[in-house]
């Protein structure tokens, strides 16, 4: 370890990237640069701007946009979409752990199988696979059908247009987000570990809350990013398996720039949701380099 | 202490461990000595109890643990990849066991305090294991399974990613701490030397199975079989015949290519035709000059190697062609020097002559 760091130092090609390593990185800044931040800045400058009555953006500034989203009704809004996130972000951790742990410990030629299996999803367009699931939910779907016919319901009962669908949509999406990383946690850890845990006396529930747990934080935590921040922003589960009767943050923003024609708002909305998870983002990272 | 009645582990079609019996004695410093892949690492597991035998029992200080698991068994193993713990320090390493043993916190701190000065890793405690060099990773592990107190400490090749000069004082080190502590030790290796210089037993082990226990004396001096003769420091393993047997004294043995041998007529097993004499190469006297012995032969030196302490030499023997290694002490100003191309005569004792099977 103290030789590698010797070595870094040693080497002036190891401090920083020089024109190789800029050029190497172009493709992708100028990429970020043209559609990420420059989005952004224009949404932040429109944040501060008003509307016109026909929904025109006029370069006038305000803060009445940003006045208008601590609204209580936006508030309530942004909270219920946390909830739902945040036991969406629960559900992918309760099914995606055990998921990926069996997938790590299998021999190399299955786990590339089941890694595959996992991404199988990504092949096919998102909205046709939630249209799928539409069809398995709804009033005379496949669901209905076979509770009917186990003889568990005697009429249709309503799936579709609840939260515990958007809850499904959501966990569908974003399942394959947690189950990954957590993988390459897990494959990682040294199986010896684990046997050295025992072998000390640490039982089956101790081992995994002393080893396993604290050794595959880094990919619960990627997990956990990848799920639970896209999940507060989904708007088209939301809309089509919720029917659109419980309105989520994203759902809102959608609107403002589609429908409601007031860009401006729902600039401000999505300036703030973004800085909110600047800014927990900051802090989590900051706990755990404090940690350490 | 630990007692292993008739353990069979197979590994599909392949059986890694074949009806082994091995008493450990308490205290004992034991070694399962073999070529990789001969089931030493297996034999281990099944003791730790990471592997269920397919057949047999363990003992263990009177009690059946076959059906133990790892964690209620009171042996702890020192694995070959150290398995520190990387997100806890060398302190919260050592004190893993007795933490789980919910031992109090006051004995805990005294008994990881004691363990940490038994290894000398005092003033590293805090260091977490990526900044601490092989040897003191290597105590850390020794240190950990130690602590609470096993019956039994299993040592998985832990010595194997060291450098030798280091590898040589844990070598010491480890013995010294074993006589100290009394624990039974089984400690497994491919690495003769290292068996034969730590172990109070050596148990040889060749594909699944036992092939001869001793101690490093009776395996190094007497092996049983052509296998432990070549695995166990080096020997001439020479196919013979028996030539004649001269009344109750004496046979001779005709090495295959013409040399004639006289051992002492209880080394060749009656009703055996054919055998192996294994011949230690430190145990052929060597000399310019004629000498007395046994059994003397002359040859021809027709390789050298100079391997510091001592030079190898290759000889063929002038009856027959016999092939043969033998080693002499390097050259100083009052030995005789021999060196490739000399002719020499070559002295061998019968008890320095092993008959195997």
């Amino acid at each position: 370890m103290q030789t590698i760091a010797k070595f870094e130092t040693n080497n002036p090609r190891a401090r920083a990237p020089r024109l190789a390593g800029w050029l190497l990185l172009a493709p992708m800044l100028t990429w970020l640069l043209l559609f990420v931040i420059a989005p952004m800045a224009i949404l932040f400058v429109y944040s501060f701007c008003r509307r016109d009555d026909l929904g025109r953006v006029v370069h006038e500034f305000t803060w009445e946009n940003y006045a208008r989203a601590f609204d209580p009704i936006y508030l309530n809004i942004l909270g219920r979409s946390i909830g739902y996130a945040a036991i969406t972000t629960l559900i992918c951790i309760a099914a995606g752990f055990p998921a990926a742990w069996f997938i790590a410990r299998q021999p190399p030629v299955m786990r590339n199988r089941l890694v595959m299996l996992v991404m199988i999803p990504f092949w096919t367009s998102f909205l046709i696979r939630t249209y799928a699931w539409i069809t398995i939910l709804k009033e005379q779907g496949l669901m209905n059908g076979l509770l009917h016919a186990a003889g568990l319901t005697a009429a249709p009962v309503e799936f579709l247009y609840t939260p515990a669908a958007v809850i499904i949509g959501l966990v569908y999406a974003y399942l394959p987000f947690m189950i990954l990383p957590i993988y390459g946690s897990a494959e990682k850890l040294d199986f010896a570990l684990v046997e050295a845990a025992y072998d000390l006396g640490a039982g089956p529930l101790r081992v995994f809350r002393e080893i396993i747990i604290p050794l595959t934080r880094p990919g619960i935590a990627a997990g956990t990013l990848l799920t639970f921040v896209p999940a507060i922003g989904m708007f088209a589960i939301t809309d089509l398996m919720g029917g659109a009767k419980v309105p989520m943050i994203g759902n809102v923003i959608q609107k403002q720039f589609g429908g409601a024609r007031n860009a401006p708002f729902g600039a401000a909305l999505g300036v703030i949701f973004t800085l909110m998870f600047i800014i927990a983002y900051t802090l989590a990272q900051r706990r755990r380099s404090s940690e350490q | 202490m630990i007692d292993i009645r008739g353990i069979t582990k197979r590994f599909g079609e392949i059986t890694a461990v074949d009806n082994v019996h091995l008493h450990i004695e308490a205290g004992e410093f034991i070694t399962l000595l073999g070529p990789s892949g001969c089931g030493k690492t297996t034999l281990l597991r099944v003791i730790s109890g990471f592997e269920p035998p397919d057949a047999g029992t363990i003992h263990l200080a009177g009690q059946d643990v076959t059906h133990h698991p790892p964690y209620r068994r009171s042996v702890n193993q020192v694995f070959q990849s150290y398995a520190l713990f990387p997100h806890m320090t060398v302190r919260q390493n050592i004190a893993f066991g007795l933490r789980m043993k919910k031992t109090p916190a006051a004995e805990t701190a005294a008994r990881v305090d004691e363990a940490i000065d038994l290894v000398a890793l005092r003033g590293y405690e805090h260091r977490r294991p990526h900044q601490l060099s092989g040897g003191q990773r290597q105590r850390v592990a020794l240190a950990r399974a130690l602590v609470p107190n096993p019956h039994v400490l299993l040592l998985d090749e832990p010595l194997s990613a060291l450098d030798a000069k280091l590898r040589r004082q844990m070598q010491l080190e480890l013995k010294r701490i074993q006589k100290r502590l009394g624990v039974t030790f089984v400690f497994v290796t491919h690495d003769q030397e290292e068996a034969l210089t730590m172990s109070d037993r050596i148990a040889v082990i060749n594909q699944g199975r036992i092939e001869q226990i001793g101690t490093p004396g009776e395996v190094y001096h007497h092996p049983r079989t052509a296998f432990v003769a070549d695995f166990i420091g080096e020997a001439n393993l020479v196919p013979a015949t028996l030539a004649s047997r001269n009344g109750a004294s004496t046979c001779v043995v005709r090495l295959d290519g013409g040399l004639l041998l006289t051992l002492k007529a209880g080394q060749w097993p009656d009703g055996l035709r054919r055998a192996h004499l294994a011949i230690r190469p430190e145990k052929i006297l060597i000399s310019k000059t004629l000498i007395q012995e046994e059994n003397v032969f002359e040859a021809r030196v027709t390789g050298e190697v100079f391997q510091g302490v001592i030079d190898r030499l290759s000889l063929e023997c002038d009856a027959g062609g016999i092939r043969l290694m033998a080693v002499v002490a390097n050259e100083s100003a009052i030995m005789e020097a021999i060196h490739e191309g000399d002719r020499v005569w070559c002295g061998l004792h019968s008890d320095d002559v092993v008959v195997v099977p």
